[in-house]
């Protein structure tokens, strides 16, 4: 085989392209670029074009370009998904690591919102961060269509060394076992944040991408954590949460998948979710006692809001932290429903009030009122309040004013 | 072609197609002198005394108005893409072997791309109005045998009434009419809700001929068209196609992208103080301005504010917002859906404008000057806020500027614009054509951020403390850059394919030959 192709263009695509390379014996580079940004953009193209082809050491091809505006990430992206499929290589096509995408993140950061975001078409990351998620997910997995797994890596990596998602979590939902490990060859070295870890039911298959992430880190020489999310979907994995939560120190967080779970049930998917109750409480409190994050299934009905606002203050009553989202207008909704209530914050203010009072006092005992005050109390007062101001519902200033 | 420097430094002609043209001089400095134009004076007696002008077919209208060589040929836009009328004139025209016929239209849709073939072989000589699409396309690439003449709705009237253009036919198309010539957009078939683009063609016209596929008994109420304007009706079986004139239903965008901008908009317009009892504001009928409306309308409802009057374009969210008593009065200068189309016909709060008392320079005084907000668009914007809506960054001339020129009169003018579209980056150093002086624009509005004009202190400050992102207009264009490149300029021939006229008549701008 000596022509191969990577992107693909329907008329509604945008800020992509489609490539494709014939490798030949003789007669040098042959581009045949049509852009719709040609005017603006041909030359700039064109040299990328032959970067690339150098970088791979090709001098003899024709290739040929349809772009409906793509960004260089993307260009490069597609064009080296092309070339791989013609020639072994160990060599990447890396452009420049943006400065704001050179962030880590915490084990505990605030994991309200992360926005799923399908790993091969570009179009719909440029603005995922304006949106203001507290994590972007490049999706290898459900998202993507199976015969375009291999490219959508390369988009992948490439976004998370170009795109900026504006303080956003970096987070890739990886593909299930050995694909998924594969998966970490590709993003692991590229400043990702956070990976997400489909239909997880045991503790090993952890354990494995530990293993797998630390060979990479020393091939790669990078040291910047990486946590993980598993996402529950099964009655095995259900059994399992607290092993696979404790399984290793860089587990952050966990979510359900529901829809995967109610077919492994057996039954069907209601708004109501009685269905689901049990397991779901049961992952909040696997979390709970392994000290990390539980986080919510999405919603799916991106066109009722009110729905999704009831979903997640059940959510948050049953102890979650946090949901994924499918649309970006649902970012909104669901970090205002997260949030604490006034009344909460209120409450949280008079606690740490009453704790510093009595600190100063030297008091060993803290009291609001006539009721005492436990030191858990207190702490969850003070996550409330850390809470409020992030969310700039409260001044950081706000005990003194 | 002699060329000179206008005070924005852009070089632009001096001479239109063997007429004096005047350079631009700055907003609000050229005012010619002397008395309007009026066309020839007519007397009664020469009409049909039984009030019957209706002639057997639109030739025979044509013909009994005289069509020769080198005419004036005016029409309206109310039937927007669904316009039936214009090709048969100019079929008719070509049967006839007029020829070098100049066609003045209020706005041309893609619908119009049937005229190429006559600005081929010489029947349409050029075009003065907006040129969309195909037609675009086709006088960016030089083939128009003359320049042609890009103005805004109240240039276009001010052109009228000062003679610059002189009409020699004036073709309207009316959803209602009668014999007489009486004619409304409110009823029939091909209803558009007004007809207020005709209105100067109807007074200024040496010739005016009204069809319509409805044709009532006299007498025809309201005229929005007075019958004692108009010399000949005809009855045709279609003026125009209903799903193409209004549609059903106009829907607000349901992309994030969008929606945001639509709700940083309205969130500036909030914390500034611009949304306050008894503002006014007009904002369009894209997907992005129905979100803004919608948006606005929120706001109103949570504060208890009502607006006194909302400007059209008219659509079923305006329309809800007057019905529910948010906004007093809708004044519309053209209806976008059929929502729209009815509330005109039944609620006297919705009333009908045109360019006389919207936008027209030589009137005292207009309405476009007394809103409080107004949300337009643009292809580009530098980093002066000058901005551009007639022509793409590759040099394409694709968009007519409608009543965007004179709607920047209005008090705070707010551009709601992603930063980049496809890789293309909208603000820049220097837009391809300056359609508005950056003067009389406020406020951009991308998702990345908001830069205010720095004249507007009195907004810099009234958005402290919001949390709104604000940014240098620089700072903008900087982001864009970093995100898609610097864009190379397209390369542009000598020859100047269409002038764009100031909303006083001077040229403040034009647009030069692509090369292919």
């Amino acid at each position: 085989m000596n022509i191969a192709k990577a992107g693909s263009l329907d008329t509604k695509t945008r800020s992509d392209c489609e490539v494709q390379i014939e490798l030949k014996q003789s007669g040098g580079i042959n581009i045949d670029l049509k852009s719709k940004v040609d005017v603006m953009f041909g030359k700039a193209n064109r040299q990328l074009i032959n970067d690339v082809l150098k970088h791979f050491e090709i001098e003899n091809a024709n290739i040929t370009i349809t772009d409906k505006g793509a960004l260089p990430f993307v260009i490069a992206a597609r064009i080296e998904a092309a070339i791989v499929q013609l020639l072994k290589t160990e060599k990447s096509y890396l452009l420049d690591v943006i400065e704001p995408n050179k962030t880590i993140t915490k084990k505990d950061q605030f994991r309200f919102s992360r926005l799923y975001l399908p790993g091969n078409s570009p179009s719909m990351m440029l603005n995922a961060g304006v949106h203001n998620p507290n994590g972007v997910i490049l999706d290898l997995e459900d998202a993507v269509a199976p015969d375009k797994k291999h490219e959508a890596r390369y988009i992948v990596r490439n976004a998370l060394r170009s795109v900026n998602f504006y303080g956003a979590e970096r987070m890739v939902r990886i593909n299930q076992g050995e694909k998924g490990l594969e998966d970490l060859e590709y993003i692991a070295a590229h400043n990702v944040n956070l990976i997400l870890i489909p239909k997880c039911e045991s503790a090993e298959e952890i354990r494995k991408i530990d293993k797998k992430i630390d060979e990479l880190r020393k091939k790669h020489n990078f040291d910047y954590p990486i946590w993980y999310m598993p996402i529950i979907e099964s009655a095995m994995g259900v059994e399992k949460a607290f092993e696979i939560a404790t399984a290793s120190k860089n587990v952050s967080s966990m979510a359900i998948g529901l829809e995967d779970f109610t077919a492994d049930l057996g039954v069907r998917r209601t708004n109501e979710a009685t269905e689901s109750l049990y397991a779901r409480t049961r992952i909040v409190n696997a979390c709970k006692a392994a000290r990390i994050q539980p986080i919510d299934s999405v919603f799916s009905d991106v066109s009722d809001m009110e729905g999704l606002a009831k979903n997640v203050q059940t959510s948050k009553s049953l102890g979650f932290e946090g949901m994924g989202c499918i649309h970006p207008r649902q970012i909104q909704v669901i970090m205002e429903n997260f949030a604490p209530e006034t009344v909460e914050i209120e409450k949280a203010q008079k606690i740490v009030r009453a704790f510093n009072e009595a600190k100063e006092k030297g008091l060993g005992v803290v009291s609001l009122g006539t009721k005492m005050i436990d030191a858990p109390v207190v702490k969850r007062a003070e996550t409330t309040i850390n809470l409020a101001i992030k969310l700039g519902l409260l001044e950081e200033n706000w005990i003194k004013n | 072609m002699n060329l000179e420097k206008n005070i924005l430094g852009r070089l632009v002609p001096t001479e239109i197609n063997g007429e004096k043209a005047v350079p631009f001089q700055g907003v609000g400095k050229y005012k010619p002198e002397g008395r309007r134009y009026a066309h020839k004076i007519t007397s009664n007696r020469d009409y049909p005394s039984d009030g019957n002008k209706q002639v057997a077919s639109l030739k025979e209208a044509l013909i009994k108005s005289g069509l020769k060589d080198g005419m004036t040929i005016s029409s309206h836009h109310h039937f927007r893409n669904g316009d039936l009328i214009m090709n048969q004139v100019f079929d008719i025209a070509k049967e006839l072997g007029v020829k070098g016929l100049r066609w003045f239209p209020s706005a041309s849709f893609p619908c119009h791309e049937h005229l190429i073939q006559y600005l081929e072989d010489g029947t349409i000589s050029h075009i003065e109005g907006s040129m969309n699409g195909a037609l675009g396309r086709y006088t960016s690439e030089g083939k128009m045998s003359k320049m042609a003449v890009l103005r805004s709705h109240g240039g276009r009237y001010q052109a009228v009434q000062d003679g610059e253009v002189e009409i020699d036919i004036a073709i309207i198309g009316a959803g209602t009419a009668d014999p007489f010539g009486n004619a409304n957009g409110l009823y029939g078939d091909s209803a558009s809700g007004l007809l207020g683009f005709a209105l100067a063609d109807s007074e200024y016209a040496d010739k005016v001929i009204v069809v319509t596929d409805n044709m009532v008994p006299f007498p025809c109420v309201p005229w929005q068209i007075q019958g004692n304007n108009v010399d000949f009706t005809v009855k045709v079986d279609k003026v125009g196609e209903p799903e193409k004139i209004v549609s059903g239903t106009t829907q607000i965008t349901k992309s994030p992208d969008r929606l945001l901008l639509a709700e940083m908009t309205a969130k500036f317009c909030d914390v500034t103080g611009l949304i306050k009892e008894g503002f006014s504001f007009q904002t369009g009928a894209g997907g992005t301005s129905l979100a803004v409306s919608d948006y606005f309308s929120k706001i109103m409802k949570e504060k208890n504010i009502k607006a006194r009057f909302a400007r059209g374009g008219s659509n079923k969210y305006l329309v809800r917002m007057l019905e529910e008593g948010q906004i007093d009065y809708i004044l519309d200068g053209q209806t976008f859906d059929l929502d729209g189309v009815r509330s005109m016909a039944e609620n006297p709060r919705h009333t009908w404008t045109s360019p006389f008392t919207s936008y027209n320079y030589h009137s005292k005084g207009n309405f476009a000057d007394l809103v409080d907000i107004v949300i337009l668009g643009a292809t580009e914007v530098d980093v002066n806020f000058n901005a551009n809506v007639v022509t793409h960054s590759d040099g394409y001339l694709l968009h007519g500027i409608g009543g965007w020129q004179n709607c920047l009169f209005s008090k705070t003018v707010i551009l709601p614009i992603p930063l980049f579209r496809d890789r293309i980056p909208v603000i820049m150093d220097e837009v391809t054509t300056i359609c508005g002086p950056g003067e009389l624009i406020d406020v951009i509005v991308t998702e990345r951020g908001i830069a205010i004009n720095p004249l507007r202190k009195d907004l810099i400050e009234a958005v402290k403390g919001s949390g709104l992102p604000i940014k240098t207009i620089q700072e903008l264009k900087d982001e864009a850059e970093a995100i898609c490149g610097v864009p190379d300029k397209p390369v542009l021939g000598d020859k100047i394919v269409a002038a764009i006229k100031w909303v006083d008549g001077t040229v403040i701008d034009c647009v030069r030959e692509v090369k292919k």
